[in-house]
């Protein structure tokens, strides 16, 4: 169900009253949300709380139950072909064909995604994401690590606006999440939109302009940076979120 | 619109590329057909002299069941690392994933035709040049192609992904596989074009009809 | 919930009532028995209207397949399964009551007629439906995915009897009756199939209702409990 009402302010992402079920669970139960263009938010909250389902409904791969969703001030119902050209989805999963290497796997995207100066976008991003020695090599025979880092490439391949990072570092060993981190700095650029969920609060902190922690399918807290208390953290999150990690 | 015709095409070269690596597809689904030839011209005890009638049967239950294992691919390789949500990222409709995934699926089931049809005619001692016959397999892998994709993208979705597939394909491709069997029978036997005429009709029908009802479908099945 | 709740309000269930009574007592008691196949023969009576309720039974599946899939309300789809349901049961019926019927008279149990193997088929595409439903991972899922086969399956069942009848040309086939329908057998088989066409409305309502029921109150409990 949508609004039908165009949001009145020209924000990035815009969501009202927004709620997701799957049968009789209840991922998400009423999210009211603005980002702003060029802002990074980052989502904290345990497992469960619905942190993938807000991303997916957000990046278009799953329906709201009810509520409207607005990214670049289309509705998301409205032109999906038009609103997907401008957003991407960086997951835990890569997407990728490990039967094709880096290079093709790019250029399947980049086609599919109209890429112009193909290329040498795909030059570009390979380099940014320091994998040239790899580049006519199967995914299936790269590390992790450096799959993430292709992924990465393939999510900016298109040079979305708005950039969707699904807990992008799980799975990956500490040297590997080092280096990704140093990415996800770099992709905030530009006027880009970030959206990032994850585990590490720590991570998270550095990287976001505004933090929300999410628990039980709701927004239980909301904070620019500069007002957090870096230190103390840890249990502001345990506190509104009533559990350990 | 040009712009989807690529887009299909490149969703078809790449399910070729990684075919063409791998060979996971026709491999497995040309050993599994032939398999199927042997067990059932052992099961019709061939030595009898029944080869004519049984045999264009044969073909096609081999070729049918062949197609579920094939199918069951298709859209099984897209959700390892979550591909198909890489797929449904992508600003194209979703009518043209199902004719990339469709180019893909017809052209390996094609491939194992090839390769098993001159087996099945050396082992039923059949003449191997055989254009018509060419052309009853063409349209028919069409029709599998058409309903085996679209019920494969369904199937993955679901608990029983393996049971599901056969249990939804083989009803629906009843009317293609009766037609292809009485149109392969004249082609065996020297007959004329007039005897299998109406069934080439058939089997025409049936591909046109379900590749526009499945092109309606398709995003019904692969989207929320 | 727009499905009528009450059935006694529109005298949907007395109609049915009588209409079976009455179908009953002409079938055993007023209609003559047949001259050449004798009392055997009386199972016509049901297979025919039971056969044509299993195909009335696909079309509202497929019609309210389309509905759900337009509107996505559950009720639509609430409907489309009942009357899958009712239509597997009906099938299954005709299945049965084809081979009782051809044993005695025709000395086979079955014959692959147009008429018989696409009853077959029918079965198989609605069991199929209801498999769907049964191994999807969510409701809505099930409900998506089950009426995209009751739309494709539809298509395919006079495709089907098309193929099959053509097959069939070109071996003889079992003639029903010489003569045709006097007029006793003729008013019976009406009140028979409007029997039965009332007894699977009923059947559906009811078990449509129930659907809608049961997924309302799926949703309050996961509601207070949430």
């Amino acid at each position: 169900m949508n609004d039908g009402v165009l949001a009145p302010v020209p924000c990035a992402i815009e969501i009202r009253g927004l709620t997701k079920s799957f049968g009789e669970h209840h991922a998400l139960r009423g999210i009211d949300l603005q980002v702003s263009k060029g802002e990074c938010l980052v989502i904290f909250g345990p497992n469960g709380a619905g942190k993938t389902t807000l991303v997916k409904i957000m990046s278009t791969l799953v329906k709201p139950s009810s509520g409207g969703v607005w990214l670049d001030g289309m509705h998301i119902r409205d032109k999906p072909a038009q609103i997907r050209r401008k957003i991407s989805l960086v997951s835990h999963e890569t997407f990728l064909y490990d039967d094709l290497t880096v290079y093709e796997n790019l250029k399947f995207y980049g086609k599919m995604y109209d890429v112009a100066d193909l290329e040498q976008k795909i030059h570009d991003v390979i380099s940014w994401v320091q994998l040239e020695s790899r580049r006519y090599d199967r995914i299936g025979t790269l590390s992790r690590g450096q799959q993430q880092r292709v992924s990465i490439a393939r999510g900016v391949l298109h040079n979305p606006s708005i950039l969707f990072l699904d807990e992008p570092e799980v799975g990956l060993d500490p040297h590997a999440s080092t280096v990704i981190r140093d990415m996800l700095g770099g992709l905030n650029t530009g006027g880009r939109t970030v959206v990032m969920t994850t585990h590490n609060l720590e991570r998270g902190l550095e990287l976001g302009d505004r933090i929300i922690i999410l628990d039980r399918g709701r927004i239980v807290y909301q904070a620019a940076k500069h007002k957090i208390d870096k230190a103390n953290f840890q249990q502001v999150y345990d506190q509104y979120t009533g559990t350990g990690m | 619109m040009n712009k989807s015709f690529v887009k299909v095409l490149t969703v078809f070269r790449k399910d070729i590329l990684a075919e063409l690596r791998t060979r996971e597809i026709v491999v497995s689904v040309l050993v599994f057909a032939l398999l199927v030839l042997v067990i059932f011209s052992f099961a019709f005890d061939m030595g009898a002299g029944m080869g004519e009638t049984v045999a264009p049967g044969i073909l096609w239950v081999a070729l049918t069941f062949g197609g579920v294992i094939g199918f069951n691919r298709i859209f099984a390789m897209e959700k390892e690392n979550s591909r198909l949500e890489g797929l449904m990222l992508c600003p194209v409709d979703r009518a043209v994933i199902y004719w990339g995934k469709l180019a893909g699926s017809f052209t390996f089931m094609l491939a194992v035709a090839v390769i098993i049809t001159p087996v099945f005619l050396v082992l039923f001692n059949l003449p191997l040049l055989l254009p018509r016959l060419a052309l009853v397999i063409v349209l028919t892998v069409i029709g599998f192609a058409a309903v085996g994709t679209l019920f494969s993208a369904l199937a993955i979705n679901t608990r029983a992904r393996d049971i599901m597939l056969p249990i939804l394909f083989l009803p629906i491709v009843v009317p293609v596989i009766v037609a292809a069997v009485k149109a392969t029978a004249p082609v065996l036997a020297g007959a004329p074009w007039a005897d299998m005429l109406t069934w080439l009709q058939v089997i025409i029908a049936f591909d046109i009809i379900y590749l526009v009802v499945a092109t309606l479908v398709f995003e019904f099945v692969i989207e929320e | 919930m727009n499905i009528k709740r009450s059935l006694r309000n529109n005298g949907l269930l007395e109609l049915g009532f009588v209409l079976m009574i009455a179908a009953l007592y002409m079938v055993f008691l007023y209609v003559p028995t047949e001259k050449h196949t004798g009392i055997v023969q009386r199972i016509f009576y049901f297979h025919v209207p039971v056969a044509w309720v299993s195909f009335l039974a696909f079309f509202v599946t497929f019609i309210f397949s389309i509905l759900y899939l337009s509107k996505r309300e559950m009720k639509w789809d609430a409907i489309a399964c009942a009357s899958a349901e009712a239509g597997v049961i009906f099938t299954t019926l005709v299945l049965i009551t084809g081979p009782i019927w051809g044993k005695p008279v025709w000395g086979i149990w079955w014959t692959w007629d147009a008429r018989l193997t696409t009853s077959l088929v029918l079965w198989l595409i609605y069991v199929a439906y209801l498999l769907v439903r049964g191994f999807a991972t969510e409701p809505a899922r099930g409900a998506r995915f089950s009426a995209v086969v009751g739309i494709v399956g539809f298509i395919d069942v006079p495709l089907v009897f098309l193929t099959v009848n053509l097959w069939r040309t070109q071996h003889p086939t079992t003639i029903i009756f010489e003569g045709g329908l006097t007029t006793p057998m003729l008013v019976t088989l009406l009140v028979c199939i409007a029997a039965f066409t009332v007894l699977y409305v009923l059947l559906t309502i009811q078990s449509a209702n129930l659907k809608s029921l049961d997924t309302a109150l799926k949703r309050l409990k996961s509601m207070h409990t949430g």
